[in-house]
């Protein structure tokens, strides 16, 4: 049996698993990551658009702070966001900005004077201070009250995961490429490490730790249309799933992205709208502004996925072999914008389309984009019910994006989260040890053997493939952007059946060294049971909050679901996980539930609602000479590791 | 729509060096074009329905993340982004990129070159100060014109199509190739790095370095993302020669 021993592993080599593997090391641990490809072309890469900061440092971001980005946060999860993470991110960011700055990312910048930008369809000249000349600036992006979400062109994710991958190089990090964590090794409630499958030779490795860290991403795949790459199949959550102890949260909150082109699903930026680009219909009719007079195309993702979806069902889509669309317009941005900022949006439509984006309109659809659920952590990033068991960015549920993430808080949650969460792996390693025992990693290997090798010999059985394109099918027909009962309740009970054949896969290349089946046979029954916590959390979430939209159940009910969903899967033979939930604390809410100004307000308040709001006026009344920060203190103290506590500077405004 | 549906033929290059006794071979598979197909769609479609054991790398499948690079038709480029459309006579090719260490069929180790391309030339910014810096306080400036240039040079993907169709690889395995030189000029561009020409010198002042490059350009032919690659190594060439 082959053994690695480190204080910290990482499974994941996107920019969450790069920037905890930084923190680990820069604190003076030995520190691994694993990836299933080379760390560059990881999906983190894919965000065009860009990193939410509040430096409010273009004449449009002017006035933003950390309290603004707070709000723009919890108003866009729909008020299921953990208000103190979120807290801790709007703080952190704007320090994660600057330091990638440090470290090579060349973040577009402020240019002095006038130019010219479309918005709302309008030419409009603003002017930018001189005295801002040079420093970070910002674009326009759904759901912010300011210009807030910093980029670098068109390929900030690009060069965000190339810097932050060269800092790595830098410190020597080992990154072990083409390894895939199949189980998580643990006893007694504390994680040690991995079992590690190499794609190459086959060879099953443990890699023992103080610390594991799940930062594969979101779990996107198990819709049969995504924006997502190939890998994002959510297997990192899954091995955490299948501990038993380990609990996911809030699965059944999955994002759709208003923009991706028909049919292949793959991503136009939100900066398109963010520029100025339109939304269509097959009369050329920009219809936005009749449901969202305020925002238009602007509203938060879900809104305009749902909106969208709304007015496609009213006859309004343009028919295509592929089923209805709608156009994107941003021939209105003119050729010199569209090459230099949105340059990939370009490409992509030449490439996949033959389409020029500068003269015609770009065929887009809602599709799945974004996981808001995950491996559920606390503050820390840790689990609450497996020690030493972390995770951070998109395969966790830190939880500040509740059921519905902004545009640009992606990226930006990644690099901060990873800052965060990265300390605390640092302290963990610091004040644990490593106490386990041989016999135990030799069990987990053993079983993980024993599944392999009983694939390898059974003669007749399931095709992976097949299954995997028919639970794909069952989440993209019955699960998606809008949801209801009966197709939920058929969603679960097909998937069931498919769970339970996911226990005869057989293969046809049964060859235990890189064979790309056995890769999907080892991978879909984790899918399945993933798909199966999304679409039973849905069945019985029965309200509609952000991305997690109801037609039997269209209000928010913060009355009776003011509350994160808790997935565990305690028993390896049964078919549906067990659900428990979690109340948010609407007493201790720095911001008290409230309307996001969409369409009608519906909401069902929380009893607590109206006392808290008076007890913060009365708090507020109480100190009426306090700052911001000090009132925020009395709102909402939270644990930023002391690193990261110091006010944040920003231009013509100083550290108020 | 089926009835003009063409039957596409790819020959795919099959070796498993896993595999105790495989043979290096060109095999035929042929499958029914479907609108829109690019050859990630094709290759897709025949691991799941004819061969299941057909290795090849795909990630971003939208042209990003430069994982599939491989040779089509004789040219490398990224098989996400090309359309079987695209060929008129519905015979496809493909092949392993060359100059990388082959994984299996399709899949060559690009990770591991571009991972020590990286350490070879020390790719990232270089500044004594820099773990000084406060955070808090307002980042540094940069001319807004700099910064585009600088991004105009990172947009490589590292995909290895520069190496596989460069002629100077070809005879010095160690030469360091247009990805090397690409990621040189960005750093050397970047105000933020300190280093000076003498250091830069030092990376790639001799034969398998900058002064190796036989000015073939193949890099420059092969680049999917239409990286300056004649001018870059140009000016690196210009600068070094004027050191010593």
């Amino acid at each position: 049996m082959k053994v690695i021993y480190t204080d910290s592993l990482v499974i994941g080599g996107g920019l969450a698993g790069l920037r905890v593997a930084i923190a680990a090391m820069q604190r003076g641990f030995d520190t691994i990551v694993l990836s299933l490809i080379p760390a560059k072309r990881s999906h983190s890469a894919a965000a065009q658009g860009g990193m939410q900061a509040s430096l409010g440092a273009c004449v449009k971001g002017e006035g933003d702070d950390e309290d603004v980005h707070f709000g723009d946060t919890v108003k866009g999860s729909d008020w299921g966001c953990d208000q103190d993470v979120a807290r801790m991110f709007v703080n952190t960011a704007p320090k994660a900005i600057r330091q990638l700055a440090a470290w090579g990312v060349p973040w577009s910048r402020v240019r002095g004077g006038d130019r010219e930008v479309i918005i709302n369809g309008e030419k409009v000249t603003i002017t930018e201070n001189h005295e801002a000349h040079g420093l970070i600036t910002a674009r326009d992006f759904g759901g912010t009250k300011k210009w807030r979400t910093c980029f670098t062109s068109d390929g900030t994710g690009h060069t965000m995961l190339y810097a932050m991958d060269n800092k790595a190089i830098e410190l020597g990090i080992p990154v072990h490429e083409r390894k895939e964590a199949v189980a998580l090794i643990h006893e007694d409630g504390v994680c040690y490490g991995a079992v590690v499958r190499d794609l190459i030779t086959g060879e099953l490795i443990a890699y023992v730790a103080k610390a594991t860290t799940i930062a594969t991403g979101g779990y996107g795949r198990l819709y049969s249309v995504s924006t997502n790459a190939v890998i994002s199949e959510g297997i990192g959550t899954a091995i955490a799933l299948e501990t038993g102890v380990a609990s996911l949260g809030n699965m059944e909150a999955v994002q759709f992205h208003p923009t991706a082109i028909v049919p292949v699903g793959i991503l136009t930026t939100e900066g398109c709208r963010g520029d100025g680009g339109l939304l269509l219909d097959k009369d050329g009719y920009r219809f936005m502004p009749d449901y969202e007079p305020d925002k238009k195309e602007l509203a938060s993702r879900d809104v305009v996925s749902r909106r969208m979806t709304e007015h496609m069902r009213k006859g309004k889509g343009v028919p295509s072999p592929y089923g209805d669309h709608l156009w994107l317009d941003i021939t209105l941005l003119g050729r010199k914008h569209i090459e230099k900022n949105l340059r990939e949006v370009k490409e992509i439509c030449e490439y996949f389309l033959g389409i020029d984006p500068v003269k015609e309109y770009i065929p887009v659809r809602p599709t799945q984009h974004y996981s808001m659920g995950g491996v559920r952590t606390n503050a820390t990033g840790e689990s609450p019910t497996l020690k030493g068991l972390f995770s951070a960015g998109e395969a966790a549920c830190w939880d500040m994006h509740g059921f519905n993430r902004l545009g640009g808080n992606s990226v930006a949650e990644t690099v901060v989260a990873g800052m965060i969460v990265g300390e605390f792996v640092a302290d963990y390693c610091e004040k644990s040890s490593l106490n386990v025992s041989t016999s135990t990693i030799e069990h987990f290997v053993k079983t993980e053997e024993k599944k392999i090798a009983d694939l390898l010999l059974r003669e007749y059985g399931e095709n992976p493939f097949e299954l995997k394109a028919e639970m794909q099918q069952i989440m993209m027909d019955k699960v998606g952007i809008f949801r209801n009962g009966p197709h939920l309740e058929q969603a679960v009970e097909e998937l069931q059946v498919l769970n339970q054949r996911a226990r005869s896969i057989a293969l046809r290349n049964r060859i235990s060294s890189a064979n790309p089946e056995l890769v999907e046979a080892i991978r879909v029954p984790k899918m399945i049971k993933l798909a199966l916590c999304v679409a039973y959390g849905a069945m019985l979430r029965t309200e509609s909050r952000g991305a997690h939209a109801r037609e039997d159940y269209p209000e928010r009910n913060d009355r009776d679901w003011l509350k994160r969903t808790l997935t565990t899967w305690p028993d390896d033979s049964a078919d549906l996980p067990e659900v428990s939930y979690e109340d948010l604390d609407v007493m201790k809410m720095e911001m008290p539930p409230g309307s996001r100004g969409y369409g009608v307000d519906n909401t069902i308040h929380h009893p607590d609602t109206e006392k808290r709001i008076a007890e913060i006026e009365e708090i507020k009344k109480a100190h009426p000479r306090a700052d911001r920060f000090e009132l925020q203190q009395l709102l909402n103290p939270t644990p930023i590791p002391e690193k990261f506590k110091g006010k944040n500077e920003r231009i013509g405004r100083g550290y108020k | 729509m089926d009835e003009q549906a063409r039957v596409l033929k790819f020959q795919i290059f099959r070796y498993n060096p896993q595999k105790k006794g495989d043979k290096p071979r060109m095999v035929t598979y042929e499958i029914t074009e479907a609108p829109g197909m690019t050859i990630f769609i094709a290759l897709n479609e025949i691991r799941e329905t004819q061969d299941p054991s057909l290795q090849f790398d795909f990630v971003c499948r939208a042209g990003i993340c430069g994982s599939c690079a491989m040779v089509i038709n004789g040219q490398p480029d990224l098989a996400c982004r090309t359309l079987t459309a695209n060929f008129p006579d519905g015979e496809i090719k493909l092949l392993p990129l060359p100059g990388f260490e082959l994984i299996g069929d399709l899949s060559v180790n690009t990770g591991k070159f571009m991972r020590a391309m990286s350490e070879r030339v020390e790719s990232w910014i270089h500044d004594r100060e820099a773990d000084l810096v406060n955070y808090d306080e307002l980042e540094e400036r940069m001319d807004p014109d700099v910064a585009e240039q600088i991004y105009e040079l990172e947009r490589c993907v590292e995909c290895g199509a520069c190496v596989s169709a460069c002629a100077t690889k070809r005879m010095r395995p160690d030469f360091l190739s247009a990805v090397g030189f690409m990621r040189l000029a960005r750093f050397a561009l970047d105000p933020r790095d300190k280093r000076t020409d003498e250091e830069f010198y030092e990376i790639m002042g001799n034969d398998d370095g900058v002064f190796g490059c036989m000015t073939l350009l193949g890099c420059e032919d092969y680049c999917p993302k239409d990286l300056p690659h004649q001018t870059q190594i140009a000016y690196l060439r210009r600068k070094m020669a004027m050191i010593r």
